[in-house]
């Protein structure tokens, strides 16, 4: 169960003003100590790898696609507090989605890293314009005031792009 | 003790540092509501309001392109750039202007000796000496000359401390070494290397010396004549000048016989289809328009410097490091990287269970600008078996006070990331 509600009131209303709540508050620093799937499932069928060259951070994310929706998902990711709780939100936000579910996710938290308001993204099947639909995801809302992180927290969802992309499990990073 | 490797001056005077900081602009503003610190001088520096001034004068003023126009303008630009070499000389210690080249910056230095020295000389199984600590910007223009060349890169090791021994440096020496390429202080860990005695140990064995004098210039006065060294290069926008320019020394004798490396405008001396024939140094190495008004800037930058006092700054920092270290080492967590004895104002360090890039980001909060990543070091990185440092770096406008503040910032990410 996601801690999120208080904390997305307290963004709604403090959005404009930077400071280090907002960025590593406690849903990002908990999943950053103990991430959640932090291992390759077995019989992944779609996996890619990423890497992002100004922190040093790495991810290797492994996937399994049954039918159109995603049954198993792991990944190895070290580097910043950002890209791994990133990694360990994302595994438990698309873990039994559909592919569509999953692209409107994707999409969505890349708005609420970018600082562009939901309303102004294309209407897509599963697009939350609740911020408290997204779950932990709402945690990265902060990163939008530091676009020099923004690379940090959307690299494990660049490389689900990568794996979702690629057929099979020969995906380069 | 750094004063020894190529240092001028004698004596200490006290540093004003509350009046320097006047002459700084852009320490005067806030970063998410608080007063900046600025620690991140190594990337670059901050830069007087007299360099300021001098390039909007280049611009707003004496705005001509220079050595070709007869015309007044012309004239004073002209003037003011050659009185900046002239500076640069005396301020290197060097024996005759035509020694100093402009360039772009450091690394443009180092690829003019790659390509014009290095590249003709070098054979197969020819041997160019490094350090495990080198910038990229002395590793790589070496291994694209090594690997147009068929000669072999070896790095000088490293102690865990981060210091180049020059007992390390004798052992890597061979019949083989033709060139030697050293950095006279790390960018990443603040050691002073032994450069003056690896110069000469190079020197017994014929082998040339390049010296990567980016950070050297700033924190350990240079004098190019008591080194010995063939070629030394640094940039300006390290040296509180503007970004875009550098400079390469070289020795008058190496220079003259060195084919240019990019050919143009300004430095021939006739062009035909039949054949062109090229100026002396050192401007057979100035093709086309360079960047006037950023060689007035470091003229500028380097009266600025000498005006303030040398030994004032020198004494400044060697207080203020001392200080850093010693009140870094209270943070709990923390490993201070590179420890060398007589190391220079670079403070590199990293925090138990903290990425450096968050670590800064939190700094970023209460305004201190620190720098964290590889450093453009990825071997020293590796070597250390780190994969990306904390930096804090001093300047001649830093304090105690923002010392205290760079703590009580790491004293908060310890709390955050506990």
């Amino acid at each position: 169960m996601s801690l999120v509600l208080s904390l997305v009131l307290s963004l709604g209303t403090e959005a404009s003003m930077s400071n280090l709540p907002e960025l590593y508050q406690a849903v990002l620093l908990e999943h950053a100590k103990n991430p959640r799937n932090a291992h390759l499932p077995e019989g992944a069928n779609r996996t890619a790898r990423s890497h992002n060259p100004l922190c040093g951070d790495r991810i290797e994310l492994a996937l399994t696609v049954d039918q159109d929706t995603i049954t198993a998902v792991g990944y190895r990711a070290s580097g910043c507090a950002i890209s791994r709780a990133s990694a360990s939100v994302m595994s438990e936000a698309i873990r039994g989605k559909s592919l569509a579910q999953v692209r409107a996710l994707s999409e969505t938290f890349h708005a609420l890293v970018t600082g562009r308001s939901p309303e102004a993204q294309p209407e897509s099947q599963g697009a939350a314009q609740d911020p408290t639909a997204l779950g932990d995801l709402a945690a990265f809302g902060g990163v939008a005031e530091f676009p020099m992180r923004v690379s940090c927290a959307t690299l494990a969802w660049q490389a689900l792009t990568a794996a979702l992309t690629s057929n099979r499990n020969d995906a380069p990073g | 003790m750094h004063r020894d490797q190529g240092v001028r001056g004698h004596g200490y005077g006290a540093l004003d540092v509350m009046r320097v900081r006047q002459d700084f602009p852009a320490l005067h503003q806030e970063v998410h509501g608080k007063p900046l610190v600025y620690l991140d001088s190594a990337a670059t520096a901050l830069k007087p309001q007299a360099v300021l001034d001098a390039c909007a004068h280049t611009y707003g003023r004496d705005c001509a392109n220079i050595h070709r126009s007869v015309h007044t303008l012309s004239h004073r630009a002209t003037s003011t750039y050659e009185a900046a070499r002239a500076r640069v000389q005396r301020f290197l210690g060097a024996r005759s202007s035509a020694e100093v080249i402009f360039v772009r910056g450091t690394t443009e230095a180092i690829h003019l000796v790659a390509q014009s020295y290095a590249r003709p000389r070098l054979q197969p199984g020819d041997e160019v000496l490094v350090t495990e600590l080198e910038h990229h910007s002395n590793l790589v223009p070496w291994q694209l000359v090594c690997q147009a060349t068929g000669a072999r890169l070896v790095p000088v090791p490293v102690t865990d401390a981060g210091e180049v021994l020059v007992e390390a440096f004798a052992e890597r020496l061979s019949s083989r070494t033709r060139i030697a390429a050293l950095a006279h202080v790390s960018n990443a860990l603040g050691t002073v290397l032994p450069v003056r005695d690896m110069i000469r140990l190079a020197r017994e064995r014929g082998a040339a010396t390049v010296i990567d004098g980016a950070q050297g210039v700033v924190h350990a006065a240079v004098d190019v004549q008591a080194l010995d060294c063939d070629f030394y290069a640094f940039s300006g926008h390290k040296l509180y000048g503007p970004t875009g320019v550098g400079v390469l020394y070289g020795k008058r004798e190496l220079l003259a016989d060195m084919p240019p490396h990019q050919g143009g405008g300004g430095m021939i001396e006739t062009v035909s289809f039949a054949g062109t024939t090229y100026r002396e140094p050192p401007y057979r190495f100035e093709a086309g328009t360079g960047n006037i008004a950023g060689v007035i800037g470091l003229g500028a930058a380097i009266d600025y410097i000498e005006g303030t006092g040398l030994d004032a700054i020198r004494a400044h920092e060697e207080a203020l490091t001392a200080y850093g270290m010693q009140r870094l080492a209270e943070v709990p967590g923390l490993r201070l990287v590179g420890t060398a004895p007589g190391k220079a104002g670079i403070l590199s360090f990293v925090m138990d269970g903290v990425h450096p890039h968050d670590l800064a980001t939190v700094l970023d909060t209460e305004g201190i600008a620190i720098r964290a990543g590889h450093h453009c070091a990825q071997p020293l990185m590796e070597r250390l078996g780190v994969l990306a440092t904390a930096r804090a770096s001093l300047a001649m406008y830093n304090t105690r006070d923002e010392l205290d503040r760079l703590v009580q910032g790491l004293h908060r990410v310890h709390e955050v990331f506990s």
